[in-house]
């Protein structure tokens, strides 16, 4: 962007990002630099005990074949809801951005992403009501099946994968249907008048042109699930141990402050690679 | 062809009842009479008449709206301020700053909640009500500054330059030419940064004091104790709220783009 200098620029410039950057440092780059160092001890600070510095609390965690454990089993569950949320979503948004048009679109766009700003707690609180043992599902079911259906889902990993997908499904749709939407019109006119079938548009021309928000999608939805606590806690029942929820475990109930800061600092190095990785596409994605 | 746009039409008719039907559950088991969500279904607004006498959640909601009004306030004055001074000045580091917006969005909320726990104890400020709106202003701060920096984008910055030469002052030229402009933008920012706030759990949940929490809080701690039908009532009253204030921004912004 050209711009014209302003006199007094720099001052001016700093006076008004001061505030905004002073309280983004005070709020989230120093506690996460406090926690990092955190990591490192023997004892959170402010308690009785003195502190030292330690390597403990990540030896914990290479020795403890648990906690690597239940950080595979939150990657896994990542995965399986980031997938579900691409097979559903995707076609999903492939119809509301080449099939759907005018006010139609608009609304039923709407409609897809409308939840998305809705309370997510609220959301998965009304998947336990739906899905409870004898609950509503398990009572429409029966009614309409003329056997006995027990689908007992409630507090199984199942329920777990439905409450995620249910509040992360609007992200894929929304970055895939930007995607979609930004292909011109025109190329496919062109693919059909050389001879190219519904297949091979799809193949070569749909998919490829929207990797991008398909991929920044999949990160939107992977990133938040690894790091899941309140839906598996929910919804899982005895099942719903996850890495996420051992790390609050550490900080509301068992109090070891230290090795929650390391647990959550490795989550943050998963995170960070998996963004890292991703950064290509998803820059072209966001361009 | 037709066929295949039928199958098209259908899948989505199926994902928009996954979206709603578990939510329009709720809110027909939030006027069921049996506290044990039990079929048949017998009406009673019986669960909306004890809420409004639970004063534990009254005290909760009024204290997320208090905190979802001040973190609007505050985080989109600050958020436009930075939003402006990144649109107007050229200066070395403005990538980086940019780039610095992200981290809030993009770290888990877990991640970001227990951090500032633990920072705001090593501080001394502890937990509580101005924990929560320290942590609320930074998540709705990046929200803000890119909203609003997307407004600016379709700006003419030509018509400050003018202003300018006329004879307007700075802070004239940014009353009066600049704000206006912009004004669309900045409710929207003002809009999302409400929802960031009166929606968020997590964070909320790590920095509030037990007894002095925050409406969603409230929520899931009632959840993990046993189903209340009062906190289905007020789930039902929360959802409605963030649709509505949804379709305010959704008129601000048109979302699907037109063609």
């Amino acid at each position: 962007m050209a711009q014209a200098p302003i006199p007094g620029d720099g001052r001016r410039a700093a006076g008004l990002l001061a505030p905004a950057y002073l309280w983004l440092t005070l709020a989230v780059f120093l506690p996460l630099s406090a926690m990092l160092f955190f990591s490192f001890l023997t004892a959170a600070p402010f308690g009785t005990e003195s502190p030292r510095a330690t390597l403990e609390n990540y030896r914990d965690f290479f020795e403890t074949p648990t906690y690597a454990l239940l950080l595979w089993k939150s990657i896994r569950l990542g995965l399986w809801v980031t997938l579900l949320c691409v097979l559903i979503g995707f076609p999903c948004a492939l119809v509301l951005a080449r099939q759907i048009r005018g006010r139609a679109r608009e609304a039923l766009f709407l409609l897809v992403i409308l939840p998305f700003w809705s309370n997510s707690l609220v959301r998965v609180f009304s998947w336990a009501i739906v899905l409870r043992g004898n609950g509503v599902l398990d009572r429409t079911l029966d009614a309409l099946l003329p056997f006995d259906v027990r689908l007992g889902l409630m507090f199984t990993p199942a329920a777990v994968v439905i409450g995620l997908v249910h509040s992360y499904l609007p992200y894929v749709i929304l970055t895939s249907y930007l995607a979609l939407q930004a292909i011109e019109d025109d190329i496919f006119d062109a693919a059909r008048a050389l001879g190219a079938g519904r297949i091979t548009i799809l193949r070569r021309l749909i998919l490829p042109l929207s990797l991008p928000g398909l991929i920044a999608g999949a990160v939107l939805v992977f990133v938040p699930v690894v790091g899941s606590f309140m839906e598996p806690r929910i919804l899982g029942g005895r099942f719903g141990t996850y890495f996420g929820t051992v790390i609050e475990d550490q900080f509301v109930a068992v109090f070891n402050w230290p090795l929650g800061a390391a647990l959550s600092f490795i989550l943050l190095a998963v995170v960070l690679a998996i963004l890292g990785l991703s950064s290509p596409v998803l820059r072209r994605g966001l361009t | 062809m037709t066929g295949l746009r039928l199958a098209g039409l259908m899948w989505l008719g199926l994902v928009l009842i996954f979206l709603y039907a578990p939510i329009l559950v709720m809110a027909a088991m939030s006027f069921n009479a049996s506290p044990f969500y039990q079929l048949p279904f017998e009406f009673s607004a019986r669960w909306y008449h004890d809420l409004a006498e639970n004063a534990a959640i009254r005290n909760a909601a009024t204290r997320s709206v208090l905190i979802a009004v001040a973190t609007t306030i505050i985080a989109t004055s600050l958020g436009t301020a930075a939003a402006l001074a990144l649109f107007r000045h050229d200066f070395r580091g403005k990538r980086l700053l940019k780039l610095l917006l992200f981290p809030p969005i993009a770290i888990p909320w877990l991640i970001t909640g227990t951090a500032m726990l633990i920072f705001f104890f090593a501080i001394g400020l502890g937990r509580g009500t101005p924990a929560v709106l320290i942590g609320h202003v930074a998540l709705a701060l990046p929200y803000v500054i890119v909203v609003v920096n997307a407004r600016l984008a379709g700006f003419d910055i030509t018509l400050e330059e003018a202003a300018r030469a006329l004879g307007a002052g700075p802070w004239t030229v940014t009353r009066r030419v600049t704000l206006p402009a912009i004004a669309p933008g900045i409710v929207a920012g003002a809009l999302f940064a409400f929802a960031v706030s009166f929606d968020q759990f997590v964070v909320s949940y790590f920095l509030s004091k037990p007894g002095d929490s925050t409406l969603p809080v409230l929520i899931y701690t009632a959840i993990r104790k046993g189903f209340t039908p009062e906190i289905n009532a007020v789930s039902t009253l929360i959802i409605v709220t963030s649709m509505a204030l949804m379709l305010v921004v959704a008129r601000f912004f048109s979302f699907g783009g037109h063609r």
